[in-house]
């Protein structure tokens, strides 16, 4: 948000030192934004995941702290400060006292780079998917240490398990990063979805039909590397205690357990953004020069438009996420491995050879009606995909005689 | 206590120790822990009927993450040590529930030759739960009881006097 910051202070006249100081200043502000951004969604989110819980399975889910429970994340958050902090002796301690503070920031620092809406990113770095994907990698090294220092079995399980798990990931990951890449030709977030459009056929997953397939295994790698279910072997509470978790008591255990549910909205805003179009409004073809015809109200307008179509496409993503979450049963270890290296990583590079060569097709004249085609015929695809998936539970509820029941947030 | 009801039945904290005790009670972590059939109406009382995700109560399979220790059925002198441990390693402010006969004096088995006398000769308990054994309904009464008691508890006084009774 550097261009705001030289857009405000562009009167003022500032020496080089004032500017400076006031470029501090504004970093702070920045920043704090974005963590107070962060801290509520984690905390609201782990509301709303306990919520869907109880209604999976035939519970209430938290109801009795503020409107609906709707603080219950705030009871939950206080009172693991007032706990007390048992490091045990057999520990190594400096280790265990950092391994927190690797993951948070691990976490935190990937919201840096995320376009929220059109220029409304804390960052526009020119590398920006590539920033992400290398400091979410710092978790792994504060979870691999939570594990060793812990000085237990499970813990060490634990850590090297999900060690394991998010490098391997982070192979079929990156290919499918790449292969949108490639469309795009550049790393550059914003730019990412200024080369996608409005409407769905103009989304990169609908580009052609190699894409198709690495929106799935970014998607399934992604939920790996922030150790979400099914993938969630790290903490497997029924075979390893609570994993790289099992000695961490209350505000230490918190830092982990924030950057968990923050990272369920790194994985929705990575998905919205590279495939799903980010902050793209339906029927604008090049916001950037809508904006820059609009009037000063018109700019307000048209970005905290954007801003709200890209919460839209990532708030569906994050409850996609959550219900995936208490759906699908948990993956074993070997399974895992085979998921990842037999299947994802080969059908990881067809994809990024598949959109390579759809991207040197020509384009003119015959070629673009079949470029159209195949767009149209994806898209087709994919919404047939939804539409089965949402009348088949429409039969299964009214086969049930059951109904289509909002009490439960009322 | 000194407290503004609201309509939803939510309470506003007027004091610097409801303040403290309001997450607290709100947010009661028990460990899942169960060496009986009382463990069978624990998972009940989890579930759907007396739902115990509705105060915030969720399960952690690690001492060091729990508030509560429910100790759900007969505890054998075998038993005893493991239970004790798992009470040190929890961190203050803990709670203690005896939940059924077997916990609260040895029940059934109290003439028996491995059988624990009450799980209060080697933990401190907070509340006992009487029946054999208790109904979901009652152990959710029990936990209300706790939250009750953990609104009238002095924070910084049951750190205190925990550690006391560890370093005894």
């Amino acid at each position: 948000m550097k261009y705001l910051f030289d857009s405000l202070t562009a009167n003022w006249n500032l020496s080089p030192w004032m500017t400076t100081l006031a470029l501090v200043l504004w970093v702070v502000v920045i920043t704090a934004g974005v963590l107070v951004f962060m801290a509520t969604f984690a905390g609201f989110t782990s509301w709303v995941e306990r919520r869907i819980a109880g209604r999976m399975q035939s519970r209430i889910g938290p109801n009795r702290v503020g409107p609906f429970g709707g603080l219950q994340w705030l009871a939950d958050g206080l009172k693991c400060f007032l706990k007390e902090d048992v490091i045990p002796k057999a520990t190594d301690p400096v280790l265990f006292r950092l391994a927190p503070y690797l993951v948070f920031p691990g976490g935190f620092a990937a919201f840096a780079a995320l376009p929220f809406g059109y220029g409304i990113a804390a960052s526009n770095i020119d590398i920006g998917i590539f920033y992400i994907t290398a400091i979410t990698s710092l978790v792994v090294i504060g979870i691999l240490m939570a594990g060793w220092s812990s000085n237990n079995k499970w813990s060490l399980i634990g850590g090297v398990r999900s060690a394991a798990q998010i490098i391997s990931y982070e192979i079929p990951g990156g290919l499918a990063i790449l292969t949108v890449v490639v469309l795009a030709g550049t790393l550059n977030m914003h730019e990412l979805v200024v080369a996608q459009g409005g409407w769905p056929w103009h989304w990169f997953i609908f580009r052609n039909p190699f894409t198709f397939v690495a929106f799935f295994i970014f998607f399934a790698s992604i939920l790996a590397e922030g150790n979400r279910t099914p993938f969630d072997l790290p903490e497997a509470e029924s075979e390893l205690v609570a994993g790289y978790l099992t000695e961490y008591t209350g505000m230490r255990f918190l830092f982990f357990l924030f950057t968990e549910w923050a990272n369920v909205w790194v994985i929705s805003a990575l998905l919205t953004t590279l495939f799903l179009g980010g902050w793209q409004i339906p029927g604008i073809t090049d916001l950037g020069a809508t904006i820059a015809a609009a009037t000063s109200l018109g700019k307000w307008f048209w970005v905290l438009l954007s801003v709200a179509m890209f919460f839209i496409k990532t708030s569906a993503l994050v409850f996609l996420v959550i219900q995936i979450r208490w759906t699908l049963p948990r993956l074993r270890v070997d399974q895992l491995m085979i998921m990842c290296w037999k299947y994802l990583v080969p059908m990881g590079f067809v994809t990024l050879l598949g959109s390579a060569i759809f991207l040197v097709l020509p384009r003119e004249g015959a070629w673009a009606w079949f470029h159209l085609s195949v767009q149209g015929i994806m898209t087709l695809i994919g919404f047939a995909i939804v539409a089965g998936l949402i009348g088949r539970a429409w039969y299964n509820i009214h086969a049930l005689k059951d109904r289509i029941s909002l009490e439960n947030w009322l | 206590m000194n407290e503004i009801v609201w309509e939803g039945g939510m309470a506003v904290p007027t004091k610097l120790d409801d303040l403290i005790n309001w997450p607290r009670k709100n947010s009661l972590w028990y460990l899942l822990f169960a060496t009986a059939c009382c463990g069978i109406e624990l998972m009940q009382t989890g579930g759907p009927r007396t739902d115990l995700d509705r105060f915030g109560m969720v399960f952690r399979a690690t001492p060091r993450q729990a508030d509560l220790l429910l100790i759900a059925g007969s505890i054998t002198y075998k038993m005893a040590e493991a239970v004790r441990r798992l009470y040190d390693q929890m961190p203050e402010p803990k709670y203690v529930l005896a939940m059924g006969s077997c916990a609260n004096c040895g029940g059934l088995f109290q003439r028996g030759y491995s059988v624990i006398k009450g799980v209060d000769k080697i933990i401190p308990v907070d509340v006992y739960l009487p029946g054999c054994a208790p109904r979901p309904e009652a152990l959710n009464e029990a936990l209300m009881t706790i939250q009750k008691r953990m609104e009238k508890d002095h924070w910084a006084q049951r750190m205190k006097i925990d550690s006391e009774k560890l370093a005894r």
